[in-house]
């Protein structure tokens, strides 16, 4: 009787836990809604047999523990009863699978006017690189990375030159407009990680991987690192901020290109090259 | 619905086993040490396992007070953290789980419950312990050396677990690879032997379909870690030569703080995809011994046969050979070709077909059995809970893009650690409980069991079930302090403390447990050869505990299924599987 009741509470209270948990997903910033919808599906349809399965055994704990005289019935198998579980569970699979696979086909399908960005990682900070004027972001390798050049973009590239490198600075993104997030790696893996945006992605060494998203509210969000990457990964932060395009554009204004950047440098050596003449 | 009855005692013809020669010891060291017996083999490995797994523990505890309490344990830092994390995952999934189920259960159970004298090749079976016990030495060496031991993770993914930021890049990294080789040997050794028995050394009349589920299921688990292992096998002796020889196998061209290194070309997701082939059959590789024992502890303790026998045996196969082609599901946001995440979100989602079979038969077991409380049954109830809340939270993870926004968070970490962690250990401890009567002819207290039972259960599910939603709010995992972030509520610092203080109270109630394994041994209450009135063969034995060899001048020979229990019209309610046929029809024309 005791450990049918406290079964029961088990489930009883995981339900109740579910619905009154003051801990829950951030409210989310991006076009994404289609993964809370997803999770919403499967918190029901879960939730429904793990309840039902664990009543049920609490009922059987409860109505068939041993007494005095008992003796249990002997059914090897119940061949119709079998098959009509399995084929409940494959239908219960299949609304689960059909709508995750339907978000996922969407997840991967980049949208034709979303506009590049790229994010690299490396121990244990976080750079951005916006492409320029002309709309396309210059190649890169890391046999190119120097202090002078932290995103190891290529000098000769002039797709490259009007690339806009924040290397130690908050990352801005318009509000509503889709973005095809470029992500690298320098040395280990990292993972870009805004849990209010939802998408998230591993950046590898040695490869370009992406995700794509649609920023849908203005604010500030911390960006972390998701996957393991050494002694201080968990102190490898950032901010993303979405803006207002008005206010987007503002700080872009602000924001220095490649050849800016890498122009000054430039300068720099041919005076030191010229003076050892 | 129309009930279907199983086996009606006909055919038991199959050739005659010829009898084996043994080798007997002569000295307490060929005895107890160096012994070539299945059962005293089986007995090195549970306690050495036992062992490491208790430094597990208390690694557990470490990292747990530095979540509930961050910054107030200034000895641990954030390296220590991480190796702390590493170490409890590697021991606690291969040298804890895989060598208690396959080492120890594995090796005392089947060649008993097949009506075997001993394990096929007693003397590579002797082999197979000290190639483990070496691994596990050299395992936990790393906490000695240099550096310590690497922090890698226990997944141990490249580029990361072999440069310099680190913790463990010396000595540790090296060490830990090492050591899985070791084990991954050892285990060959043992894993051909309980494959070759299983298959060769049946008595009489022991037809595989009327085997125990818990051979069943040890079976299968190892037939998959004889094919699994070799991945690790050949991702650990690759990495070994990127970290020694300076070879590209899963190192591209990098820049570590600054300095361009010499690796180029190699790719670190052919790592994950190594270690996830053998990785994701690891999972079952635990789950399916743990599937195999647990049925037959609830069979015998509700008095009642195992619901659907056939269609259990075919579930643990189906699933045995479907998780070979789910394992990129761990890797859904490694930057693999999206396209896979198609594939494998439909077969992981296949996969819980056979498994919910599996958890419906357990439960219909239980539907008007006999149901005896026992502190086995107990741990057998606790299994399926928490089992079927890590299972169906499987079904988020292995939906692709629900494992999205839910990768590499607490939600993972509280998922796995109840259908991995929490439930085969319930089947774990629910099986020392049942068997240590064989083991040692005493019984364990029972008092002593259902406090550890209700306080080991009721504790790991607060610890866990709470954990996901941490995990839904976002919270990463292998982070030994969450800082500052706008969504990190206190709340949730709040609920971290009450993890913490639940940790640490299951944690003392092992030692309950282990106080009740010595003082039993010493004290217990004298068993019989039969406590628990259960059909299968190892409670027929004519000794208890079992000889060498297993069983007296003849081996058993079998005539019915396992699970002959409250069979009408028989006078007891369980009928061994080595009774005649004519003995019950006698016992059907008294009654």
């Amino acid at each position: 009787m005791a450990v049918a009741i406290v079964l029961l509470l088990v489930a009883v209270g995981s339900v109740l836990f579910h619905i009154y948990s003051p801990w829950w997903w951030t409210p989310i910033a991006t076009n994404w809604r289609y993964i809370d919808d997803t999770i919403n599906i499967t918190f029901w349809i879960t939730g429904a047999v793990f309840f039902a399965v664990i009543a049920f055994m609490a009922y059987c704990v409860f109505r068939f523990h041993h007494k005095e005289g008992r003796q249990a019935a002997y059914n090897p198998e119940n061949k119709r009863l079998e098959w009509w579980l399995t084929v409940g569970t494959a239908i219960g699979v299949g609304a689960m699978l059909a709508p995750g696979l339907v978000v996922w086909h969407q997840f991967v399908t980049v949208p034709a006017d979303a506009t590049e960005i790229e994010v690299m990682g490396q121990q244990w900070n976080w750079s951005f690189r916006l492409p320029g004027k002309d709309g396309r972001m210059g190649t890169t390798d890391v046999r190119y990375v120097s202090s002078d050049n932290p995103m190891g973009l290529n000098p000769d590239d002039k797709h490259g030159q009007d690339d806009v490198v924040i290397a130690s600075d908050d990352l801005h993104l318009p509000v509503g407009k889709p973005v095809k997030v470029l992500l690298r790696s320098l040395d280990v893996l990292h993972d870009f990680y805004v849990p209010e945006f939802r998408a998230k992605m591993d950046m590898v060494p040695g490869m370009v991987t992406y995700f794509w998203m649609t920023p849908i509210r203005t604010g500030t969000f911390d960006v972390l690192c998701a996957e393991l990457c050494g002694t201080a990964h968990a102190q490898m932060r950032a901010k993303v901020i979405v803006d207002e395009e008005s206010d987007y554009r503002a700080w872009l204004e602000k924001q220095k290109t490649f050849a800016e950047l890498s122009g000054r440098s430039a300068v720099k050596r041919a005076t030191y090259e010229s003076g050892g003449k | 619905m129309v009930d279907v009855p199983y086996d009606r005692i006909a055919d038991v013809p199959p050739a005659e086993v010829p009898e084996v020669e043994l080798y007997h010891p002569k000295s307490w060291w060929t005895q107890y040490v160096f012994s070539q017996d299945a059962k005293v083999i089986a007995i090195q490995y549970s306690l050495t396992a036992t062992a490491i797994g208790l430094v597990a523990l208390v690694l557990s505890w470490l990292m747990r007070l530095q979540l509930g309490f961050p910054g107030t344990f200034s000895f641990i830092d954030a390296n220590q953290y991480l190796q702390f994390i590493t170490m409890h995952g590697m021991i606690m999934v291969i040298y804890l789980l895989t060598a208690l189920f396959l080492g120890g259960f594995g090796n005392y159970l089947i060649p008993l419950m097949v009506g075997a004298r001993d394990m096929v090749f007693p003397y590579v079976n002797m082999l197979s312990y000290w190639v483990y016990l070496l691994a596990v030495l050299v395992l936990a060496s790393t906490f000695f050396v240099p550096g310590g031991p690497t922090g890698a993770g226990w997944t141990l993914y490249p580029p990361q677990a072999i440069l310099s930021g680190t913790p463990g890049q010396d000595w540790g990294i090296i060490l830990m690879l090492t050591s899985l080789i070791l084990f991954i040997i050892g285990f060959t050794m043992g894993g051909l032997n309980y494959v070759v028995t299983v298959l060769q050394a049946r008595t009489r009349g022991m037809t595989l379909m009327r085997m125990p589920l818990t051979v069943w299921g040890i079976f299968t688990a190892t037939v998959m870690a004889l094919l699994a292992f070799p991945a690790l096998f050949v991702a650990s002796v690759m990495m070994l030569f990127d970290r020694l020889l300076g070879t590209s196998f899963f190192m591209p061209a990098l820049v570590e703080m600054g300095q361009q290194l010499k690796y180029g070309g190699g790719s670190p997701i052919l790592f994950q995809h190594l270690f996830w082939f053998f990785g994701h059959p690891e999972v079952y590789i635990v789950a399916l011994p743990a599937f195999g024992i647990v049925s037959d502890l609830i069979s015998t303790h509700a008095r009642k046969n195992i619901f659907g026998y056939r269609m259990m045996v075919w579930a643990i196969v189906a699933i045995g050979a479907l998780s070979f082609i789910v394992w990129a599901h761990h890797m859904y946001v490694s930057g693999m070709h999206p396209t896979f995440g198609f594939f494998f979100a439909t077969t992981t989602l296949i996969i819980a077909i056979p498994t919910a079979i599996k958890v419906y038969n357990w439960v219909l077991t239980l539907w008007r059995g006999d149901i005896h409380l026992t502190v086995p049954m107990l741990f057998a109830l606790g299994f399926i809970i928490t089992f079927v809340n890590g299972g169906l939270t499987g079904l988020f993870l292995g939906n692709v893009v629900v494992d999205v926004p839910l990768s590499d968070t607490m939600f993972v970490v509280a998922h796995f650690h109840m259908v991995m962690g929490v439930a085969p250990i319930m089947v774990v401890l629910g099986a020392i409980y049942h068997w240590y009567p064989k083991v040692t002819g005493r019984m364990l207290d029972d008092w002593m069991g259902k406090f550890h039972f209700w306080v080991t259960f009721l504790g790991a599910y607060l610890i866990f079930f709470p954990m996901h939603y941490l995990g839904l709010q976002g919270v990463p995992r292998r982070y030994h302090d969450l800082g500052e972030a706008a969504f990190i509520t206190p709340s949730v610092h709040t609920l971290n403390a009450f993890i913490t203080v639940v940790a640490l109270i299951v944690g003392f109630a092992q030692m309950v447990f282990l106080f009740n394994l010595v003082w039993s041994y010493f004290k217990g209450r004298p068993s019989g050869g039969n406590p628990w009135r259960a059909t299968t063969l190892e409670w027929q034995t004519p000794e208890t505990p079992p000889g060498h060899g297993n069983w007296g001048k003849e081996l058993p020979v079998v005539y019915r299924w396992a699970y002959d229990y409250s069979v009408p019209g028989a006078k007891e309610d369980f009928i061994p599987q080595n009774q005649p046929p004519a003995t019950r029809a006698v016992q059907g024309a008294a009654t």
